[in-house]
C-alpha cells in the first residue's frame, strides 16, 4: 500500500535530521565565548513547580554575580525531562552531544538523575545535581565530575532517627513507596533510630505511586508502635497525612518524616498536618543574614516566596561560580576546577554548606514543626551532618 | 499503460536503494547526537514493524504490545552481570525467546476474544507485566536497572564489533532492521502470511475453509512479540538502562500511533511511521512545553478528517498526479 | 491478622470496590451499548475531581460543587458525543483507540494549563468530618462510609433505570439492534448521546465524591482507567451487574493482596483477571 509515498516521507525525515545535525554549530570552537549551561529539569508534570523553583534560584545567583560567571556570559540550554527515566539518557545526550554544554544541571527525580550521572560519567561532563537525593550518586557511583548541592535521601532520615531515639521512643513502623528514594530515607531512619536504642518493628512498602493507604493504616493501628516514620512527597504526602489524621491515629501514634512530607503541601493538608515534626536542611523562619537577603531578592525577582528547591538551585549556581572563578572561566582546566569546588565553603541560605568526599552536602539538618501554613524551624536535629560516602572511591 | 507496473517497480527500487544508502551513510555526517537519535528511531521502526504483523496483517489491534518490548529489554537488564559485560550472542536469543514466550502465554488467552475485548485484555495483560517489573523484587522495582557495561559481541576470542561505540551500535541496529524487514516480507508473502491476511479480511471464511484460525493467530501473536522483544533488547543495549515505563501503556499507544502515521498494513509504512512520529515529537516539543496538547489535537484531527492516516495524503496526491491506483 | 483487623480490611476492600464500580459502570455502559472503546474515561474521573476542587473553592461547599459539577459534566458529555464520538460509531476500533488516546493528552495538558500541576486537597464537608472509633487506636472516617452508601444507592438507581424505565428499555434495545430501534421510530442518536453523557457524569461524579479522600493530582485518571478496564474484562462488556461483582472482587483482592503478599501487591488483581479469563473468556456476565 502506498509505497512510494511512505518512502518519500522517510527520505524527508532523514534529510531533515541530517540538515539539522550539520547546521548546528560545534561548541568547541567557541570555547571562550558564552558558557553553555544545560538545565535538564522537569518543566511539566508533577514536579514542574520544583523544576521552575530550581531554575529561578540558579538564575538569581547568576544575576547577583553580575549576570556572568567568571566574566563569561551564559547561554542556557533547557530540556524538560518530564521526570521520565526512560527518556533520561536521550535527554542528557541532547544537551551533551547536540548542544555540547559545558556544565549540566539537573534534576529532581532520582531515577532520571541516576541516568544523567551515568551519561555525565561516560562523557566526562560536569554535572551539578540540585535536588535528586539518590544515595548511590555520591556513593558507589560517585565521580570527580559529579556534584550535589541538595541532600541525600538518607540524611533527613538519619536526623529524624536520632531525634526520635533521643525522645526515648522504643518502637517504630516505617511506611514508604517501594523505590530508591523511599528505601534510602527509611534506611537512614532505621540506622540512626536503632543505633540510638530504638527498634523498627515493621517496614511497610507500597508500590510507587499508589495512594490507597487504608489497609496500611489498619495494619499500623494493629501494630501500635511508639512512632511512625513515612517518606512520601507531593500528592502522596498530602493524601497520607490526611488519611492518617482521619483514621484517628495521631492521638496515640505520632507521625514523623523527612521535610518533603510537609513541604509545599501544607495548603492541601490543612488541619491534618498541624504539629507534625519533620527534618530537612531548610525551613521557615530560619534566621541568618544570607537567608534574609536571599528571600528578599527572590521575592522581588519572581513575586513568589522561595522554597527549599530554590535554595538548592541557588547553591548549584554558587558552586559553579566558585569552580569557574578558580580557573578564570577556562573550563578546560577541569582538575583545578573540581579541586576548587570540592573545597568550597558556600554561604547558603540554609546556613553553611560544604561538600563531603563523595561531593554530597555537609550541612545542618533542622527539626521543623508545622504551625499554620509554615514549617517552623524549632531546632537543629543534627549539626553538620555528613553521611558516610559508602562505596565511593574518590 | 502496459509498462506501468514495471516502471513503478523500478521507481520503488530506486527509492528503496536511496533510503538504504542514506541510512548507511548517515553516521558519516558526524553528528553524534543524530546518529544516536536515528539509531533509536530504527529500533522503534522494528517495534512498529512487529506490531504491524498483528494490526495490519492479522487484524488484531493489540494495545499492549509494549509488554514484549519491555520483556526483551528487561531480559538484558536482568541477565547483565554487575561487574562484567554480558555476551551479546547469549543474551540476545534469550531476550527474544523470553518475549516470544511471554507473547505465547498472553496470546493463548487473548486470541480467543475479539474486537474491543481484545484491545482491553491485551492492555490489561501488558499492565500485569508492567506491575511484575514495577512492584516485585524480581523486577527490581520502579527505579529500573542500570547496566554498568555494554554487552560484548565476542565469539570465542573474536569480537567483530564494539557495542560501546555508538556508530557500531548504529550499524548493528541498521542490520537488524533490514533483516527484520526482509524476514517479514518473506513471511507475509508465504502461505502462512497469506492465511493471516485471509483471517484479517474474513475470519469466518478461513475457518470454514478448514484453517486452524486460533493457531494461526497465536503464531502471529508470538512472532510479533518476539520481534518486539528484539526491539526492546536493542533499546536496552543502546541506553544501558531499563525501567518499567518501557512497558507502559503510553508506549503501546505511541507505537500504534506510528502505524497510523505511516499507514497500517504496509511494512514501509511502519518504518516511515516511526520516523514521522519521532520527527513530530521533536517538532512539537521544540515549539512549546505543552507539546502533548498539539500531539493530542493532531491525533484527534487526524482520526476525524483523515481516516486512512497520513499515508493517505501521499496516496491521494499521487493518484491525482499520476493517475495510478495504489498497489498492495 | 486478628479478627478485628480482618473485618476492617474487609470494609476497606468493599469501600474501594464500590467507588471503582461507580467509574467502571459508565465505562461498561459506553462499551456495551455504543460499542466504543473509550480510553478517555479516566480523564472524566480526573476532570470531576478537579471540578470538585475548583468549584468547592469557589462556592465554599462540596455539595454545591457536586451539583454544578454534574450539570457541567453532562454538558461536556453531550458536547463530546456530538463533536467527536458520533463520528466513531462506524469506524474501526483502532481509530477509536487513537482518538480517545489523543483526548487523554489534550485533557491532561488543558488541566495543566488551567489549574496547574500542583496537588490540591478538597475539604471534607463539615457534617461528615469525624470518625467512628473502631479499636482503641483506629477510627474510620465517616466520609468513607458516606461514600460507600452513595455508591450503593447509585447502583440500585442504575439497576432500576435500566430494568424498569422506558429509557432503560430503549437503551437495552439500542445495544442489541441499532437498526431495529431506528425503524421503530425511536431516536437512537439521542439514546447514544444520553448514554454517553450518563457515562461521563458517573465517572466525573466518582471523581468529585472521591476528591476529599483522594486529593486531586495530575495523572490521577490513568490509574483509574486501567483498573476499570480490568473490571470490565472480568465483569463482561456491557454488564452493570458484572461491573459491580468485578469491582468488589478487585477491591478485596487488592486490599488483601497488600496485606498478605506485599511483595506482589500490584500483580494480584491481574492474576485474578487471568484466572477468570481462563475460566470464562468473555467475563463473568454477558450483557445487562
Amino acid at each position: 500500500m502506498r509505497k512510494s509515498g511512505s518512502m518519500l516521507r522517510r527520505l524527508g525525515a532523514v534529510a531533515a535530521m541530517v540538515a539539522a545535525g550539520v547546521l548546528l554549530p560545534g561548541g568547541s570552537a567557541l570555547a571562550q565565548g558564552k558558557l553553555k549551561v544545560g538545565l535538564m529539569l522537569p518543566y511539566t508534570g508533577t514536579y514542574a513547580a520544583l523544576g521552575n523553583a530550581i531554575t529561578n534560584g540558579f538564575k538569581l545567583a547568576v544575576a547577583e554575580n553580575g549576570g556572568k560567571v567568571a566574566g563569561r556570559d551564559i547561554d542556557y540550554f533547557t530540556v524538560d525531562d518530564e521526570s521520565d527515566p526512560a527518556k533520561a539518557p536521550e535527554n542528557a545526550n541532547k544537551l551533551i552531544k547536540r548542544d555540547q554544554v559545558d556544565v549540566l544541571v539537573g534534576t529532581v527525580h532520582s531515577g532520571v538523575a541516576l541516568a544523567m550521572a551515568k551519561v555525565a560519567r561516560d562523557n566526562n561532563t560536569l554535572l551539578i545535581i540540585p535536588n535528586a537525593g539518590a544515595d548511590d550518586i555520591t556513593g558507589p557511583l560517585c565521580a570527580a565530575n559529579i556534584f550535589r548541592t541538595s541532600f541525600s535521601n538518607s540524611q533527613p532520615g538519619i536526623a529524624m532517627g536520632k531525634v526520635m531515639a533521643e525522645q526515648k521512643k522504643k518502637t517504630a513502623v516505617t511506611l514508604t513507596w517501594d523505590y530508591a528514594a523511599g528505601k534510602e530515607s527509611v534506611g537512614g531512619f532505621k540506622e540512626a533510630f536503632e543505633a540510638g536504642g530504638g527498634k523498627v518493628v515493621k517496614e511497610l512498602f507500597l508500590p510507587f505511586p499508589q495512594v490507597e493507604f487504608q489497609s496500611y493504616l489498619t495494619e499500623i493501628a494493629a501494630l501500635k508502635p511508639d512512632v511512625v516514620y513515612v517518606f512520601f512527597a507531593g500528592g502522596g504526602a498530602v493524601k497520607f497525612v490526611k488519611d492518617y489524621a482521619a483514621a484517628g491515629l495521631p492521638k496515640t501514634i505520632p507521625l514523623v518524616g523527612p521535610g518533603f512530607l510537609t513541604d509545599g503541601t501544607l495548603e492541601a493538608q490543612g488541619e491534618a498536618a498541624q504539629g507534625l515534626l519533620t527534618t530537612l536542611h531548610y525551613g521557615d523562619g530560619l534566621k541568618n543574614p544570607k537567608n534574609d537577603a536571599f528571600r528578599a531578592a527572590y521575592t522581588k525577582a519572581y513575586k513568589i516566596e522561595p522554597d527549599v528547591y530554590a535554595v538548592q538551585g541557588y547553591d548549584a549556581a554558587q558552586l559553579l561560580i566558585v569552580g569557574m572563578n578558580a580557573v578564570k572561566g577556562d573550563v578546560s582546566k577541569r582538575a583545578e576546577m573540581v579541586k576548587a569546588m570540592e573545597g568550597a565553603k558556600l554561604d547558603s541560605p540554609r546556613g553553611s554548606l560544604a561538600l563531603s568526599k563523595g561531593h554530597n552536602p555537609i550541612h545542618d539538618i533542622y527539626l521543623r514543626k508545622v504551625e499554620g501554613k509554615e514549617n517552623k524551624v524549632v531546632g537543629v536535629a543534627v549539626k553538620n551532618l555528613t553521611d558516610p560516602p559508602r562505596g565511593c572511591k574518590l | 499503460m502496459i509498462h506501468a507496473p514495471e516502471r513503478q517497480d523500478r521507481r520503488k527500487a530506486i527509492a528503496l536503494a536511496a533510503a538504504l544508502l542514506l541510512l548507511a551513510l548517515f553516521p558519516f555526517a558526524g553528528a553524534a547526537f543524530y546518529t544516536e537519535l536515528v539509531t533509536k528511531v530504527m529500533i522503534l521502526a522494528i517495534f512498529a514493524l512487529s506490531l504491524d504483523v498483528l494490526v495490519g496483517y492479522t487484524g488484531l489491534v493489540s494495545f499492549g504490545h509494549a509488554a514484549y518490548y519491555g520483556v526483551g529489554a528487561y531480559a538484558l537488564g536482568l541477565l547483565a552481570p554487575p561487574y562484567e559485560a554480558a555476551n551479546l550472542w547469549l543474551t540476545l536469543p534469550v531476550a527474544v525467546g523470553a518475549a516470544a514466550l511471554a507473547a505465547l502465554f498472553v496470546g493463548a488467552f487473548v486470541v480467543r476474544v475479539k474486537g474491543i475485548y481484545f484491545i482491553m485484555v491485551t492492555l490489561a495483560f501488558a499492565q500485569m507485566f508492567y506491575f511484575v517489573f514495577h512492584d516485585t523484587r524480581f523486577g527490581r522495582g520502579s527505579d529500573g536497572i542500570s547496566m554498568n557495561f555494554k554487552p560484548v559481541a565476542a565469539i570465542g576470542g573474536f569480537t567483530p564489533f564494539d557495542l560501546a561505540n555508538a556508530v557500531h551500535v548504529y550499524y548493528f541496529v541498521f542490520a537488524a532492521l533490514v533483516l527484520v524487514f526482509v524476514f517479514l516480507r518473506v513471511l507475509l508473502r508465504s502461505p502462512f502470511g497469506r492465511a493471516l491476511q485471509g483471517i484479517r479480511s474474513n475470519e469466518h471464511r478461513m475457518r470454514s475453509l478448514g484453517y486452524p484460525v486460533y493457531w494461526y493467530k497465536l503464531a502471529s501473536f508470538t512472532v510479533a512479540g518476539a520481534l518486539a522483544g528484539l526491539a526492546g533488547y536493542l533499546s536496552a543495549l543502546q541506553f544501558g538502562f531499563v525501567n518499567p515505563e518501557l512497558l507502559s501503556w503510553h508506549q503501546s499507544g505511541n507505537v500504534l500511533l506510528m502505524l497510523i502515521l505511516g499507514g497500517v498494513g504496509s511494512l514501509y509504512g511502519a518504518v516511515a511511521g516511526a520516523f514521522a512520529f519521532v520527527a513530530l515529537q521533536e517538532l512539537f516539543s521544540s515549539l512549546t512545553t505543552h507539546w502533548q496538547l498539539l500531539l493530542g489535537g493532531t491525533i484527534i484531527l487526524l482520526v476525524i478528517f483523515l481516516p486512512g492516516g497520513l499515508a493517505s495524503i501521499a496516496g491521494r496526491f499521487k493518484r491525482t498526479l499520476v493517475g495510478e491506483p495504489d498497489d498492495e | 491478622m486478628d479478627v478485628y483487623s480482618f473485618f476492617i480490611q474487609l470494609l476497606n476492600g468493599l469501600q474501594y470496590g464500590l467507588l471503582l464500580f461507580l467509574v467502571a459502570s459508565g465505562l461498561t455502559l459506553i462499551f456495551g451499548i455504543m460499542g466504543i472503546i473509550n480510553l478517555a474515561h479516566g480523564s472524566f474521573y480526573m476532570i470531576g475531581a478537579y471540578m470538585a476542587f475548583s468549584l468547592s473553592t469557589l462556592t465554599g461547599s462540596l455539595f454545591v460543587a457536586i451539583i454544578v459539577g454534574i450539570v457541567l459534566s453532562v454538558v461536556l458529555g453531550v458536547a463530546l458525543e456530538w463533536a467527536l464520538f458520533s463520528h466513531l460509531y462506524k469506524r474501526d476500533h483502532l481509530e477509536q483507540v487513537l482518538l480517545t488516546y489523543g483526548l487523554i493528552l489534550v485533557f491532561e495538558e488543558l488541566r495543566s494549563l488551567i489549574v496547574g500541576n500542583d496537588v490540591h486537597g478538597v475539604a471534607v464537608p463539615a457534617i461528615f468530618n469525624w470518625s467512628v472509633p473502631l479499636t482503641e487506636t483506629l477510627s474510620y472516617p465517616v466520609y468513607r462510609l458516606f461514600m460507600s452508601a452513595v455508591c450503593v444507592v447509585l447502583a440500585v438507581l442504575l439497576y432500576l433505570l435500566m430494568a424498569k424505565t422506558r429509557i432503560g428499555m430503549m437503551i437495552r434495545a439500542g445495544s442489541s439492534n441499532r437498526e431495529m430501534v431506528q425503524s421503530l421510530g425511536l431516536n437512537i442518536n439521542l439514546v447514544y448521546r444520553l448514554v454517553f453523557a450518563l457515562g461521563v457524569a458517573l465517572a466525573a461524579f466518582a471523581g468529585m465524591l472521591a476528591a476529599p479522600v483522594s486529593s486531586v493530582y495530575p495523572g490521577m485518571g490513568t490509574g483509574v482507567l486501567i483498573i476499570c478496564f480490568v473490571v470490565v474484562v472480568i465483569g463482561g462488556i456491557g454488564s452493570i451487574w458484572g461491573a459491580l461483582v468485578a469491582s468488589l472482587l478487585i477491591g478485596l483482592a487488592d486490599t488483601f493482596g497488600k496485606v498478605l503478599i506485599p511483595q506482589a501487591a500490584g500483580v494480584t488483581v491481574y492474576v485474578l483477571m487471568a484466572a477468570i479469563l481462563l475460566w470464562r473468556p468473555e467475563g463473568l456476565f454477558r450483557r445487562i
